[in-house]
C-alpha cells in the first residue's frame, strides 16, 4: 500500500474544508498511513460476487404523506446563527467558480 | 450521600409511585450527589438543576392528581451530549457546537419526558462520539469512578461514569462501534445497544448513520430493559426505524433474574477468543462468566465467525467515511462556532478555519480518512470493499444464530487504562472496540453486563442476539447478574476528589 | 469576444456539434422532498424551514411519497423504464446554500432510465434519447450584497434564505444529441419546451421557467467532422427561458469554434448565460476536478416501487402533449402552415381552450394569431398573460356568428376587453356597439342617404351598382358603424332598383 503523501493529505484537507497547519499535515500523513495500512487487509477478502451492505436493516419504501407540518419559527431558526442580516443567514464573500 | 442515590431506577420509580418519596426529593438527591462528586468525575457537561427540579415537581403534581404514569416516572436520567435537547446546550463534546441550544428535542428525549423521566443534564463524551476513552472530549476527560487516574471508556464515558458514581440511576448512551458497551464494561455498569432501528435516531447527532444506535446505561439489567422500553419503538421521523413493537425486554429481564437458563444455547465465537491482545485477567473473568451461564442451565457451544478479523478494518473505513459527510454541515454558517470572519477573509477560508479550530485531532483524522476512503479511485478498494465485508460479517452472524440463541464474548479486550496510554497511536485506541464492532456492522442488539474484576477493575461480558431479539440478551444478562450479590455496579468505590 | 464574424453554417462546415441537456424540474408537491415544510413560492425568507432542511445536527430525512410518484410519472411520460430498486446517494461538496454540505440525490441508481421523446422542430419530429430522470433536492437562495449588480462577484457578503432548500427536483438528463447540425439551437429549445409541456400536462409542476421551476443546464461541445471522440464540453448552468436555451447553444457553438480555430482548447467548465449580452461567461478554471465522493445515503432506505403501483400510474397518465397535438391537428383541420404558426406563437393551449369554449378552430386561430398576437407584440406581453381569455374570445366569436357584432365591431369590443372593461357582452353593451338590426331605423337612414346623394342614386338606378358604395358609406356613418355593411348594401340596391 502506497504511503499517503503530505500533498495528498493537503488535498483531502481542502476537500474537507480543514485549514490544517503544516505540523498537522505531517502528523496526519504519518497517522493516516498507519491507519490505512492497518485497514488495507480488507482487500484480502475475495468479495467480487458479494453485494455491499449499505443499511443494517432490510427496509424499503419508507415514505411519508405530502402533508405540510409547522417547522421552525424564523426566530428559532436564526437564533443559533453566527451572523444574521435581513432575516437571513449572513456569510462572508463567496468566491466562486461561478461568474 | 442520600440513601436514594443507591437505589435502582426500578426501586425509585416504585417508591415515587407509592408516595414513599417524591420525584423532587429523588432529583435533589442526585443533584446533590453531582455537586459532591462531579468535580472529581466530570461526567457532566451541563447540569440542568432548575429545570430538572421543575420537571420533577410536575411529575409529582401529575401523580398527586391520580395520573397513571410509567414505571420510571420521576426517575432522573442523564443524557449523552450527542442527543439534542431543546432546553439544554448540546455540544457533542465539540468546540464547534459550544453554547449551541438546539431548537428541537430528539425523539428519544421527547419519549423520556412523556414517560415522566427527569432529565438531569448532558454527559461528557469523546468529540462527536469518536473515541474509546473520553480523552477526545473538547471539554476535558471524564474520570473512571473506580480509579480516577483511568479512563471511563468512550465515547460515552460520561454516561457510564455518572451511573457508576451514582450521579444518575439511568443514562442514555449511543453506540456506533461500542460506545455504550465498552464504557459499561470498564465502569462496572450495564450498557445495551438495541437492534439498529429499534430506537429512533432522530435528534442523535450523527457520527456514522448506518451504525449509530442509542441505548440505556444503568446499574441493573432490569433498569436497562425498563429504559429501553421507554425510548424504543417506531418513529416516523427516522426512515431506518423498524415499524414493529419493542421486543418484550422487561419481561425477559425478569425471567432472567430467576437464574434459570435451561434450554438456552450460548455460542462462544472461536475467532473472538483467538484474537490477539486481550488481557489475561479479562479472558479469565469472561471464562468464569461463561462457566456461570453453564451452571444456570445454558448449553455453551463454540461457533465460528470467519470474517471477524475483517470487522475492525471495515468499521474503520465505514464510520470515518460516513462521518466525513455527516460532519460537513458544521461549517459556521447556520449554527455553532465561526472563526476568522473579520471582513478580510472569504467564506471558504472562514469555513476551513472554523472547522480546523472547532474540531479536535481525532475528528479531523477520521474526516480526512473518510474523505480519502470515499474518493474516486479509492471507493471500490475501501468503502465499497468494507460494505462487502459488512455483508460477510452479517452472513457469519446469521449462520451462527441458526445454531445458538445468543453469542457471548468479552466486551472489550482490556480493563480501564490509564489516561494517555493509548492516545499516541490511534490504532491502539481502536482495539478497544474489537469485540463490540461486529454487532454494529450486523445491526443486532448487544449488551455488556459486569462479570467480574481484573486487577481490581470491572470486566464486562457481552451478550449478542439476533436482530429484533433484544429480549434474549436481557434474559441471559439478567441471569448472570442474578448470581452476583452484591451486584458489581453497587461496589463502585467512593470517589474522592 | 466577437462571434458575429462567424456564422453557424461556417462552423458546421468544419465541426459537428454534440448537445446534452439536463433539465431540473421543481415538483409542485405541497411539502419538500425530505421534510414536511411547505413549498409556497415567494414566502418571507427563512419561514419555510425546519431542522431537517436546515441541516441541523441530528435531523433526519423522510421521503415524500408524492415526490416519488411524480418522478415515476415523469419517467413514464418520457418512455423510461422504472427502477425495480434504487437508492438515494449523497453528493458531497461544500456550498453555503446547501445546508448539509451534501446534496441528497441519486447517483448510479436513478429511479427512471432509458427513455426517449419526439420533439417537434419546424414540423419535423426529432427523437431525443433520455439517459435518466432522477430525484434530488433543491438548494437555498443566496442574495449577494455590496456588488454593483447583485452578482456574486464584487459582493462584500451574501445572505442566505433556505425556503427553497429541500424542494423536490427531478433532473432529466438526455443522452448526447449528435448530428443536430444547424438545428441544434432549435432542437435544444424544442426539447426544453417539450419537457415543460409534459410536466405541465402531468400536473407535477407549475413549469414556470420565469420562476425557476424549470431550469436547464446546456452542454455543448464541438468535434471536427469525422472525429470519433466528442470534444470537451462546457456546461452552461441554470438557463431559464426557451429563448435563452436556443441562444446559449448558438453562442457556444460560435464561441467554441472560434477558440478551436485559433488553436485554443475548450476547458471543461461551468458557464453562465447573460440575458443582457446574449453571451455565456466562464469563471475561473477549476484547479482540480470535482470529486463528489458519492455514497448511498444511509439515512434513507432503498426504494423498490411496486410494479402494480407503476402500472397504475401508467394507466392514469393523462393524454400527453405530443399525442394531443396529433389528435387536435387532425380534428381541427388546419393547414400545416397554420399549425406551425400556432406553435411559433405558443398559442396552442389557448386555441385549444377557445375551441373547447365553443369557437371554431379557424376563428380561434384567427383571433389569437391576428388581433391578439398583434396586441401582445405591441405591449411586449405573452399571449397567456393578456386580459382576454379563451372564454372571452369564444364569446366574442359567438356574438359575431349571431350577427350581433360585425368583424369590425368585434375588434373594437376586443380592445375594450383587453383594456379590462369586462366581458365582450359587457363591453358591447357599455359602449353601445351592437349591430343595428332595427329595419325601420335602417330604412330611414337609407332613404336619407339617397335623398342626400341624388346623383349617386341615379347612377345606381342606371345599373352602375358599384357606385352604391358611397351610399353604404353614408349609411354606415349615420349608424356609427353599427350596421352590417353587407345588408345595408343589399337594402340600398333593393330600394333603388325596385323603384
Ligand atoms: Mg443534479
Ligand atoms: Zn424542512
Amino acid at each position: 500500500m502506497a504511503a499517503i503523501s503530505r500533498e495528498e493529505v493537503a488535498h483531502l484537507a481542502h476537500l474537507a474544508r480543514l485549514a490544517v497547519t503544516e505540523d498537522e499535515l505531517d502528523t496526519f500523513a504519518g497517522q493516516l498511513d498507519q491507519i490505512v495500512s492497518s485497514v488495507a487487509r480488507i482487500g484480502e477478502v475475495a468479495a467480487d460476487d458479494i453485494p455491499p451492505t449499505s443499511h443494517a436493516v432490510p427496509l424499503t419504501n419508507v415514505m411519508r404523506a405530502d402533508e405540510p407540518r409547522p417547522g421552525l419559527s424564523r426566530e428559532a431558526a436564526l437564533a443559533g446563527a453566527p451572523a444574521v442580516e435581513n432575516d437571513r443567514f449572513r456569510v462572508p464573500q463567496i468566491l466562486s467558480e461561478e461568474a | 450521600m442520600s440513601e436514594l442515590t443507591g437505589r435502582t431506577a426500578e426501586e425509585l420509580g416504585a417508591a415515587i409511585a407509592a408516595g414513599e418519596t417524591s420525584a423532587v426529593e429523588v432529583t435533589r438527591a442526585h443533584l446533590d450527589r453531582i455537586d459532591a462528586v462531579d468535580p472529581a468525575v466530570h461526567a457532566f457537561l451541563h447540569v440542568a438543576g432548575e429545570s430538572a427540579v421543575a420537571q420533577a415537581a410536575e411529575v409529582d403534581r401529575r401523580i398527586a392528581a391520580g395520573e397513571k404514569l410509567g414505571p420510571l416516572a420521576g426517575v432522573p436520567v442523564a443524557v449523552k451530549d450527542v442527543v439534542v435537547t431543546q432546553d439544554m446546550p448540546t455540544t457533542a463534546g465539540s468546540k464547534i457546537l459550544e453554547h449551541w441550544l438546539p431548537p428541537y428535542d430528539a425523539t428519544l428525549v421527547r419519549r423520556l419526558r412523556e414517560a415522566g423521566l427527569v432529565v438531569l443534564g448532558k454527559t461528557n463524551m469523546d468529540e462527536f462520539a469518536m473515541g474509546s476513552s473520553t480523552e477526545y472530549s473538547a471539554y476535558g476527560p471524564t474520570r473512571n469512578p473506580w480509579d480516577t487516574g483511568r479512563i471511563p471508556g468512550g465515547s460515552g464515558g460520561g454516561s457510564a461514569a455518572a451511573v457508576a458514581a451514582r450521579e444518575a440511576p439511568l443514562a442514555i448512551g449511543t453506540d456506533t462501534g461500542g460506545s455504550i458497551r465498552q464504557p459499561g464494561a470498564v465502569t462496572g455498569t450495564v450498557g445495551a445497544k438495541p437492534t439498529y432501528g429499534g430506537v429512533s435516531r432522530y435528534g442523535l447527532i450523527a457520527f456514522s448513520s448506518s451504525l449509530d444506535q442509542a441505548g440505556p446505561v444503568t446499574r441493573t439489567v432490569t433498569d436497562a430493559a425498563l429504559l429501553h422500553e421507554v425510548i424504543g419503538g417506531h418513529d416516523r421521523c427516522d426512515s431506518t426505524s423498524i415499524d414493529a413493537p419493542v421486543p418484550p425486554v422487561v419481561e425477559a429481564a425478569r425471567r432472567g433474574l430467576t437464574g434459570d437458563l435451561t434450554g438456552v444455547k450460548v455460542g462462544v465465537v472461536r475467532e473472538f477468543a483467538a484474537a490477539q491482545g486481550a488481557e489475561p485477567g479479562v479472558v479469565a473473568a469472561f471464562e468464569a462468566g461463561v462457566q456461570t451461564l453453564t451452571k444456570l442451565g445454558a448449553e455453551v457451544v463454540e461457533v465460528s465467525c470467519p470474517h471477524f478479523e475483517y470487522a475492525l478494518p471495515a468499521y474503520y473505513l465505514i464510520a470515518p467515511s460516513e462521518c466525513s459527510s455527516n460532519l460537513a454541515r458544521f461549517d459556521g454558517v447556520r449554527y455553532g462556532l465561526r472563526v476568522g470572519d473579520d471582513g478580510s477573509r472569504a467564506l471558504e477560508e472562514v469555513m476551513s478555519l472554523t472547522r480546523d479550530r472547532g474540531f479536535g485531532p481525532e475528528v479531523k483524522r477520521r474526516v480526512i480518512l473518510g474523505t480519502y476512503a470515499l474518493s474516486a479511485g479509492y471507493y471500490d478498494a475501501f468503502y465499497g470493499q468494507a460494505q462487502k465485508v459488512r455483508t460477510l460479517v452479517t452472513r457469519d452472524f446469521t449462520a451462527a444464530f441458526e445454531q445458538v440463541d445468543v453469542l457471548a464474548a468479552p466486551t472489550t479486550p482490556f480493563v480501564a487504562f490509564p489516561f494517555g496510554s493509548r492516545t499516541a497511536d490511534p490504532t491502539q485506541m481502536y482495539l478497544a472496540d474489537l469485540y463490540t464492532i461486529p454487532s454494529n456492522l450486523y445491526g443486532g442488539p448487544a449488551i455488556s453486563v459486569p462479570c467480574g474484576l481484573s486487577e481490581g477493575l470491572p470486566v464486562g461480558l457481552q451478550i449478542m442476539a439476533p436482530t429484533m431479539a433484544d429480549d434474549r440478551m436481557y434474559r441471559v444478562a439478567a441471569a448472570l447478574e442474578s448470581t452476583q450479590s452484591p451486584r458489581l455496579a453497587d461496589q463502585t468505590p467512593e470517589v474522592t476528589a | 469576444m466577437s462571434v458575429a464574424t462567424t456564422d453557424l453554417a461556417d462552423v458546421l462546415s468544419r465541426y459537428e456539434v454534440v448537445l446534452g441537456l439536463e433539465v431540473h424540474v421543481e415538483l409542485g408537491t405541497r411539502t419538500k422532498m425530505f421534510c414536511s415544510c411547505p413549498t409556497t413560492f415567494g414566502a418571507e425568507p427563512n419561514t419555510q424551514i425546519c431542522p431537517v432542511c436546515l441541516g441541523m445536527p441530528g435531523a433526519l430525512p423522510v421521503v415524500n411519497a408524492v415526490g416519488v410518484e411524480s418522478a415515476i410519472k415523469i419517467g413514464l411520460a418520457l418512455g423510461c423504464d422504472i427502477a425495480q430498486w434504487c437508492r438515494f446517494a449523497r453528493k458531497n461538496y461544500f456550498y453555503p446554500d446547501m445546508p448539509k454540505n451534501f446534496q441528497t440525490s441519486q447517483y448510479d441508481e436513478p429511479i427512471c432510465f432509458d427513455g426517449a421523446i419526439d420533439v417537434d422542430v419546424d414540423g419535423k419530429p426529432v427523437t431525443v434519447a433520455i439517459e435518466r430522470a432522477h430525484m434530488e433536492e433543491d438548494t437555498g437562495k443566496s442574495l449577494h450584497v455590496g456588488g454593483a449588480t447583485g452578482r456574486i462577484h464584487g459582493a462584500t457578503h451574501s445572505l442566505l434564505d433556505f425556503n427553497r432548500a429541500g424542494i423536490p427536483l427531478v433532473e432529466i438528463v438526455t443522452k448526447p444529441i449528435v448530428g443536430a447540425g444547424a438545428d441544434a439551437p432549435a432542437i435544444a429549445r424544442a426539447y426544453v419546451a417539450a419537457i415543460r409541456d409534459i410536466v405541465r400536462a402531468l400536473g407535477v409542476s407549475d413549469a414556470r421557467m420565469d420562476q425557476g421551476s424549470i431550469r436547464a443546464d446546456v452542454n455543448v461541445s464541438l468535434m471536427p467532422i469525422g472525429a470519433t471522440e466528442f470534444g470537451t464540453r462546457t456546461e452552461t448552468k441554470n438557463v431559464n427561458s426557451l429563448r435563452s436555451v436556443e441562444r446559449t447553444v448558438r453562442f457556444e457553438m460560435l464561441r467554441q469554434a472560434e477558440v478551436l480555430d485559433g488553436g485554443g482548447v475548450i476547458h471543461q467548465e461551468t458557464r453562465h448565460f447573460n440575458e443582457a449580452t446574449g453571451e455565456t461567461m466562464g469563471g475561473r478554471v477549476k484547479e482540480t476536478a470535482t470529486d463528489y465522493r458519492y455514497f448511498p445515503e444511509p439515512d434513507l432506505v432503498p426504494l423498490a416501487p411496486e410494479r402494480e403501483w407503476v402500472e397504475k400510474l401508467r394507466a392514469e397518465l393523462p393524454e400527453l402533449p405530443a399525442a394531443k397535438r396529433a389528435r387536435l391537428r387532425s380534428e381541427w383541420g388546419l393547414s400545416e402552415l397554420d399549425m406551425q404558426a400556432i406553435d411559433n406563437a405558443g398559442a396552442f393551449d389557448l386555441i385549444e381552450a377557445t375551441v373547447s369554449a365553443g369557437a371554431s378552430p379557424e376563428s380561434a386561430r384567427k383571433w389569437w394569431l391576428g388581433e391578439l398576437s398583434r396586441y401582445a407584440n405591441e405591449h411586449d406581453a405573452e399571449l397567456a398573460e393578456l386580459t382576454a381569455t379563451p372564454a372571452h374570445v369564444a364569446e366574442l366569436q359567438s356574438l359575431v356568428d349571431g350577427g350581433r357584432l360585425t368583424d369590425k365591431l368585434a375588434r373594437t369590443v376586443l380592445s375594450g376587453v383587453l383594456a379590462g372593461e369586462g366581458t365582450p357582452a359587457e363591453v358591447m353593451a357599455a359602449r353601445n356597439l351592437e349591430v343595428v338590426n332595427d329595419t325601420g331605423a335602417l330604412t330611414a337612414a337609407v332613404d336619407e342617404a339617397i335623398a342626400a346623394n341624388p346623383d349617386v342614386a341615379a347612377k345606381v338606378r342606371d345599373g352602375k351598382v358599384a357606385a352604391a358604395g358611397v351610399l353604404v358609406g353614408a349609411v354606415m356613418k349615420a349608424t356609427r358603424g353599427q350596421a352590417d355593411a353587407k345588408s345595408v348594401r343589399e337594402l340600398i340596391i333593393a330600394r333603388l332598383t325596385a323603384e
